[in-house]
């Protein structure tokens, strides 16, 4: 697809060199306008300057390479993976690259995200044409040192060759280089001649993490710097009504306390009196909106099941008039409690608002977005607000939201002094932005051994699928599909959770399929290939995945899992589903141990088009794989009149080693452009083991966590 | 507020901190060791774990006024420049993800390494299980943890 593409786009609306004072060159492109063959730089392109790219590579007389990756690092890999796809067009060798975290810019940022799965999806043409384009100057540049033309000189590994053999290498042609034009019609590799995509490169960051160097949002300070400990409503539908700080303010290294809202801040010169500061703070709160219970929220989303209001995003035939004739109906319910997202370094942000500046700096996935919110806040210019990202410890979802770094922006506005806010684990699990809790019922009619129609009806928090869900498999499968949507609007504050509904919905819908198969007396995986089969060559243009794609995925887990072969005591269940353009299938091998089902492996397939840096995308694959396991078996966050009712790891159960799988990986061979993969992993992985355990114990889990219903499963067994 | 001495890699240091003040927050606080990481607070996660006289110790949970002159080792202390065969082994199975509770993770397995240096595949589970990693990279500190003992 992108193989020896020529390239008509003008580089010149994204690009721009310059020679370097302390020595070098440094190429800037923006990837917002790269990203879009269509788009142009919304400012007068004469006028470019070095503020309005996002993205650098620094090029030195040495021939080193610096690349800044522009993507904030939340543990997904793309300050390795994006900049492997730079100098792979680039063609030098990885050992000369070195790689920093690009800075955000406030003016024309691209897709400064990470969050979606989407940040190489995105940037594989732009990133490729970039390292291509720097080549072509490069090589222009030896051009004109010799007196030929450009098209009988080539380069590979940082040196160009001309056609009598003189050689030049990079760094020796960068001063003439930062002065040409930019070249265009560039021509990309052919992905046969990658040398460093396909390839296993090493995490850019591990030696700095293997040492303990301060990486991490968390691990800034600056002189004067103090910390900041907040006290927020305990239960969601409080305010705050009076507060007494007598005890606080008594406490070593506690200097001030401030109100902001309905929060209060301690601070303080080191975290410990904070923290123990706002814990002596005595604080009144009273009821501002209604305090929910989990009850309260399993009852309302059962009666949004049992209505009728629902929103349609899809209907294709007409399921009704398919349920009344056909020969069996199943119908099934699917619950999902709420989920915090527990990075493991808890949220924090750093912030000094001075007369002339707002300087920023933490762990968020949105630069761009936050920087904007606390502008407004704060009633400062956008230009005045200085965002820096660091490393994140964590991101999962919840650094899309950027309330630490509002709160620290507003605190350090009062305090008038650097500050650096630090949310205890407990703050952290109670501040909200939660996985909601969703509930689905699917309803599948089953007419002369066939599925006539599958009608899926989501009841959910606060909000429903995003519009493409509804075009996933097996929209397109089955003559009669509906999917209809519901919400009830609760105080409890929800947001995007590692593979936002699809992390439950994949469980809900494969367990589903999973008893289709088994009322008609099929395999799992056969019958997911046979519905595939029904939607090849469709003209429906809004349907997202690739039947061919995900045959082929599903033929390979089958292969690989030994599906339908394994030795005695070991039971199977299958998974697939497809999300963030990416196609999965997996096998959960289980065994019985006590009583209560072990996982000891699972067997994963992927389609993720070309795999830049196998050794990271299995990291993300194996990784996704055992949270979606350790979240369907054991997460649970329930609420009593509002407040939140395990807020740290001795009451919310995380999964560990000893409960983990092997996970093995396999990536479907494709010269296809790449897609997501820090999301796509944990889907279907709930699914196969839920699947999994009915084969060992007959017991079909319709609930997460599955743990609730194991463990009454155990006692009647035991007796 | 009390001066307390602690012996940290090697060099004897002096603080003035209250007596309850877990070491985790005077090592990032006070002397900017900042490798070592805060995660729960209360012993649950590792990723605070430092070692105390070769034993693994969450640091979270342990006040500075309970140490009398035991030498602690950090993260940063572990070695030089990184070498220590389970930092070796970090790097070349590719361990971690977001990176954060790694330094915890190494310190439980040197740790562990020492006091049993040729361990089965259920004592490395077994010895981990009190360290988690968010972004589960559990498969390859497992990995990492056989390697380190292969080679040390």
């Amino acid at each position: 697809m992108s193989q020896n593409k020529s390239l008509s786009l003008s580089r010149r609306n994204f690009l721009k060199t310059s020679l370097l004072a302390g020595g070098g060159m440094l190429i800037g492109f923006n990837l917002l306008s790269a990203c879009k063959p269509e788009a142009i730089l919304p400012i007068d392109i004469s006028n470019l300057n070095f503020n309005d790219f996002n993205a650098f590579i620094k090029i030195s007389d040495e021939g080193y390479v610096t690349i800044f990756s522009p993507n904030p690092e939340i543990g997904q890999g793309v300050k390795t993976s994006m900049p492997m796809i730079i100098a792979e067009e680039l063609d030098v060798a990885w050992e000369k690259v070195s790689v920093a975290q690009g800075f955000y810019d406030p003016k024309n940022y691209q897709r400064q995200v990470a969050g979606g799965s989407q940040s190489i999806r995105f940037g594989w043409d732009a990133l490729r044409q970039t390292g291509a384009t720097a080549k072509q100057m490069l090589v222009n540049a030896a051009a004109v040192q010799w007196g030929v033309e450009p098209n009988t000189c080539f380069a590979s590994q940082g040196i160009i060759t001309n056609a009598t053999g003189d050689t030049l290498g990079y760094g020796e042609v960068v001063k003439v280089a930062a002065n040409l034009e930019v070249p265009e019609n560039i021509n990309l590799k052919d992905p046969k001649d990658f040398k460093i995509i396909g390839h296993d490169i090493t995490n850019v960051d591990i030696q700095k993490i293997i040492t303990g160097d301060p990486l991490f949002g968390i691990d800034y300070s600056s002189e004067r710097m103090v910390y900041a400990s907040v006290l927020r409503p305990p239960a969601f539908g409080n305010k705050l009504a009076s507060f007494d700080d007598q005890i606080t303010k008594s406490i070593n290294g506690v200097t001030e306390v401030i109100k902001f809202g309905d929060k209060i801040a301690v601070l303080g010169s080191n975290t410990w009196a904070v923290m123990k500061g706002k814990k002596a703070l005595v604080a009144l709160w009273e009821n501002d909106t209604k305090l929910e219970s989990t009850d309260d929220h399993n009852f309302e989303l059962i009666k949004i099941l049992n209505g009728n209001k629902f929103e349609t995003n899809r209907e294709d035939g007409n399921v009704e008039s398919a349920f009344k004739v056909a020969d069996k109906i199943i119908e099934r319910t699917y619950e999902s409690p709420f989920l915090p997202h527990n990075c493991m370094e808890p949220m924090n942000f750093y912030a000094n608002v001075t007369d002339k500046k707002v300087h920023l700096v933490g762990p968020i996935q949105t630069p761009a977005w936050t920087a904007g919110k606390i502008a407004k806040i704060l009633n400062r210019k956008p230009e005045e607000i200085h965002l820096e990202m660091t490393r994140m410890g964590g991101g999962f979802g919840r650094r899309l939201y950027g309330d630490f770094a509002e709160e620290a922006a507003q605190i350090s506005n009062i305090a008038k002094k650097p500050i650096q806010v630090i949310f205890s684990r407990e703050d952290d699990m109670a501040a909200g932005t939660y996985r909601p809790a969703i509930k689905y019922r699917i309803k599948a009619a089953i007419k002369e051994g066939k599925l006539t129609a599958y009608h899926l009806k989501e009841a959910a928090i606060n909000g429903n699928m995003y519009g493409l869900i509804s075009n996933f498999f097996p929209a397109g499968c089955v003559p009669n599909y509906k999917v209809s949507t519901a919400n009830y609007k609760s105080n409890i504050t929800t947001g995007a959770w590692r593979a936002p509904f699809t992390n439950f919905l994949a469980f809900a819908e494969q367990s589903f399929f999973s008893e289709i198969a088994t009322e008609l007396n099929k395999d799992h995986p056969q019958l997911i290939i046979d519905l595939l089969q029904n939607v090849k060559g469709t003209t429906d243009e809004r349907i997202q995945y690739s039947p061919e794609r995900m045959e082929a995925t599903i033929n390979l887990v089958i292969n690989k899992s030994n599906w339908g072969k394994t030795s005695e005591g070991i039971y199977q269940g299958f998974s697939a589903y497809y999300s963030h353009n990416t196609h999965v299938a997996e096998v959960a091998d289980v065994e019985l141990k006590n009583g209560m089902p072990v996982v000891k492996k699972v067997t994963v397939a992927v389609d993720c088009g070309i795999v830049v840096n196998p050794l990271g995308a299995k990291n993300q694959v194996e990784g996704g794989v055992i949270d979606g396991i350790g979240h369907a078996m054991y997460g649970d966050l329930s609420f009593e009149k509002g407040i939140p009712q395990s807020v740290n790891f001795d009451k919310y159960r995380l999964i560990r080693m000893e409960e983990t799988p092997e996970v093995k990986t396999y990536f479907v061979e494709s010269n296809l452009s790449p897609t997501g993969l820090g999301e796509p992993g944990l889907p279907p992985a709930g699914g196969a083991v839920a699947n999994a355990i009915y084969k060992a114990t007959g017991e079909r889990l319709l609930k997460q966590p599955f743990i609730n219903q194991l463990e009454i499963s155990k006692s009647k067994l035991l007796g | 507020m009390p001066n307390y001495t602690l012996r940290i890699n090697g060099k004897k240091i002096t603080v003035n901190v209250d007596e309850d003040t877990p070491l985790l927050w005077v090592l990032r606080d006070e002397l900017s060791l900042k490798g070592t990481k805060f995660g729960c607070g209360i012993a649950q996660c590792g990723a605070c774990t430092v070692h105390l006289n070769n034993s693994a110790v969450r640091s979270c949970s342990l006040p500075v006024s309970s140490i009398s002159g035991e030498s602690i080792t950090t993260i940063e202390g572990l070695s030089e420049t990184g070498t220590h065969p389970v930092q070796l082994a970090w790097k070349e199975i590719d361990v971690p993800q977001c990176g954060y509770c790694q330094a915890g993770q190494i310190m439980t397995a040197s740790a562990f390494l020492k006091e049993k240096p040729t361990p089965t595949k259920d004592e490395i589970r077994e010895a981990m299980h009190g360290n988690i990693c968010r972004c589960a990279s559990y498969n390859r500190i497992e990995k990492a943890v056989k390697l380190a003992a292969k080679n040390s």
